[in-house]
């Protein structure tokens, strides 16, 4: 039995809620028990955003995420406020392009990715969250073109069709990054 | 079975109301439910239903009355303050015994309070809500799935029963994406000889209204009620039991209290305490027997709510106050952690609690 949970945060604007539901889309396409939970305070375009996704192979008790198996810390408050919660042992994804400082913690496993500027210097500056969801599967040897286009399929609606392989673009960047 | 798609349990309660055949809905924007109504404004026009933005709470509720005098079925939804505007609407639409579904996903309290989750309308849908001597049936979903379930059945029940369904649920099981399935069995709604839909010049006029000026007719109207509420008493409960059977502490949840629960159900037993959960789904009528079956081996029951301790009354008169009976309870829009509610089974195992 395995269930992961991951812990998406940053600005509003960044993308955070989309980066989560495409990773719950993905589970759900393989036949996995999922949720996917945003925080929905009064905050828009530059507040603060979150969401909780759980891919589980079992039904999905509480879809509250407190603490994550994986954290993915867009902005520096989101890294600040949700560090300590990982598990030991978990991992933690920052966009080192606004995040300037290092994790404090050394029980877990961070990776460092400009995804700001990456995406920025790919011409797709509003992708820098895809560019990290793109990682997360690699780490979790769970990139495949076949399943990152079945998953973009379900989440990138037909009218912006053309937005799919774009996607698919920073996701690849993001997974090469070393 | 039909495919599976991602959706927030508000737009799971609109998709699976379309489905049931509602084509009639008034409601008013509230956080943390304006999905239903912008779910509804989308696709109420390309179906032929009327989505009606109304001046206010109480202006939907009215429509509603008036809708449901018709013999449609209909819908409204709103949260905790806005449901408070329609007390009224909802206290006539029991006297004129008119079949309808409303919706709270409800919010912190009370005042105008805040917008994050909260279980804190109990009392008043299980009680009624608004004046006079009368009850909703109350449906507590705790997924995205039981969230467009209970909403076909909510009309079910309704038409069945001549209530208003309540959907009680809470911000996070509106805002959650769960996979669904929308593939149901669909009975047509039954006929209504009641309804207000012109004589034709071949009938009485039917009469639709909540006014009765002759204490012994209103008696009789008000003890006619209750035998029908009693029918609905004996056989329309619902409920999920989870490892209760050989439990020593029983938790009772609904909603998301509910499935915070069992992770700290869970975890229990993995530590050895024989812990269960009894889930009531329909929160009116109360599932008495669940409890009094388990109140012969459980030494104590919790009671986990997102309120100051609501439905802990009703577990209470179920157990016959045989066993203690405690409270783990965030408010004010926080939801207890499967640690608190650990936590609480683990002092009510060791005696530690009253």
């Amino acid at each position: 039995m395995s269930t992961k949970q991951f812990l998406f945060s940053g600005f509003g604007g960044q993308g955070i809620l989309f980066a989560g539901k495409f990773l719950a889309y993905k589970g759900l396409i393989e036949n996995k028990q999922v949720s996917w939970l945003p925080s929905y305070g009064p905050e828009m375009r530059g507040g603060t955003a979150s969401c909780s996704v759980i891919v589980s192979d079992e039904p999905v008790g509480s879809p509250i995420v407190s603490n994550p198996d994986m954290l993915i810390a867009m902005n520096l408050p989101s890294l600040d406020r949700y560090e300590d919660a990982v598990v030991p042992g978990g991992v933690i994804f920052a966009d080192s392009t606004l995040i300037e400082r290092k994790v404090k913690r050394d029980d877990v496993t961070v990776y460092y990715i400009p995804a700001t500027r990456l995406a920025s210097e790919n011409g797709t500056p509003t992708l820098a969250n895809m560019i990290i969801v793109g990682k997360i599967l690699k780490v979790l040897g769970e990139f495949s073109d076949e399943a990152v286009r079945a998953a973009l399929g379900k989440v990138v609606s037909a009218k912006h069709a053309d937005m799919l392989e774009v996607n698919l673009n920073a996701m690849k960047l993001g997974a090469d990054y070393e | 079975m039909a495919d599976k798609v991602l959706m927030k349990g508000n737009e799971a309660i609109a998709e699976a109301a379309i489905i049931a055949g509602c084509r009639h809905y008034f409601g008013y924007p509230i956080t943390p439910q304006t999905e239903v109504a912008a779910y509804m404004a989308k696709k109420m026009p390309k179906i032929g239903g009327c989505f009606l933005q109304a001046e206010s709470e109480i202006a939907a509720i009215n429509m509603v009355y008036g809708v449901s005098s018709a013999g449609k079925r209909v819908m409204t939804s709103s949260s905790s303050p806005g449901i408070s505007l329609k007390g009224e609407g909802l206290s006539y639409l029991a006297g004129s015994d008119l079949p309808a579904l409303v919706v709270n996903v409800q919010r912190g309290g009370p005042g105008l309070g805040g917008i994050q989750p909260s279980q804190s309308d109990y009392f008043q849908a299980t009680r009624g809500g608004g004046h006079g001597d009368y009850h909703m049936i109350v449906l507590a979903p705790a997924s995205v799935q039981e969230m467009a379930e209970l909403t076909v059945k909510g009309f079910d029940l309704a038409d069945k029963y001549r209530m208003t369904s309540m959907i009680l649920a809470d911000g996070t099981m509106g805002q959650m994406m769960e996979p669904v399935s929308l593939d149901f069995d669909i009975k047509p709604a039954p006929e209504k000889p009641w309804a207000t839909t012109g004589t034709k010049l071949e009938r009485e006029h039917n009469i639709v209204n909540s006014l009765s000026l002759v204490p012994e007719e209103l008696e009789m109207l008000n003890i006619k009620r209750y035998e029908r509420y009693k029918i609905v008493e004996e056989s329309e409960t619902m409920y999920e039991e989870y490892m209760v059977d050989d439990a020593d502490i029983v938790i009772a949840a609904f909603g998301i209290a509910a499935r915070v629960s069992k992770n700290a159900v869970n975890e229990a037993r993995k530590q050895g305490i024989k812990a269960g959960l009894i889930r009531p789904i329909t929160l009116w009528p109360f599932p008495k027997a669940p409890f009094e079956k388990a109140v012969e081996h459980a030494n104590a029951f919790i009671s986990v709510e997102l309120s100051m301790g609501q439905m802990i009354e009703d577990v209470k008169l179920a157990t016959s106050c045989k066993v203690p009976v405690t409270l783990c309870n965030r408010v004010g829009g926080m939801i207890p952690s499967p640690e608190q509610v650990l936590k609480s089974i683990i002092e009510v195992n060791n005696g530690g609690v009253k």
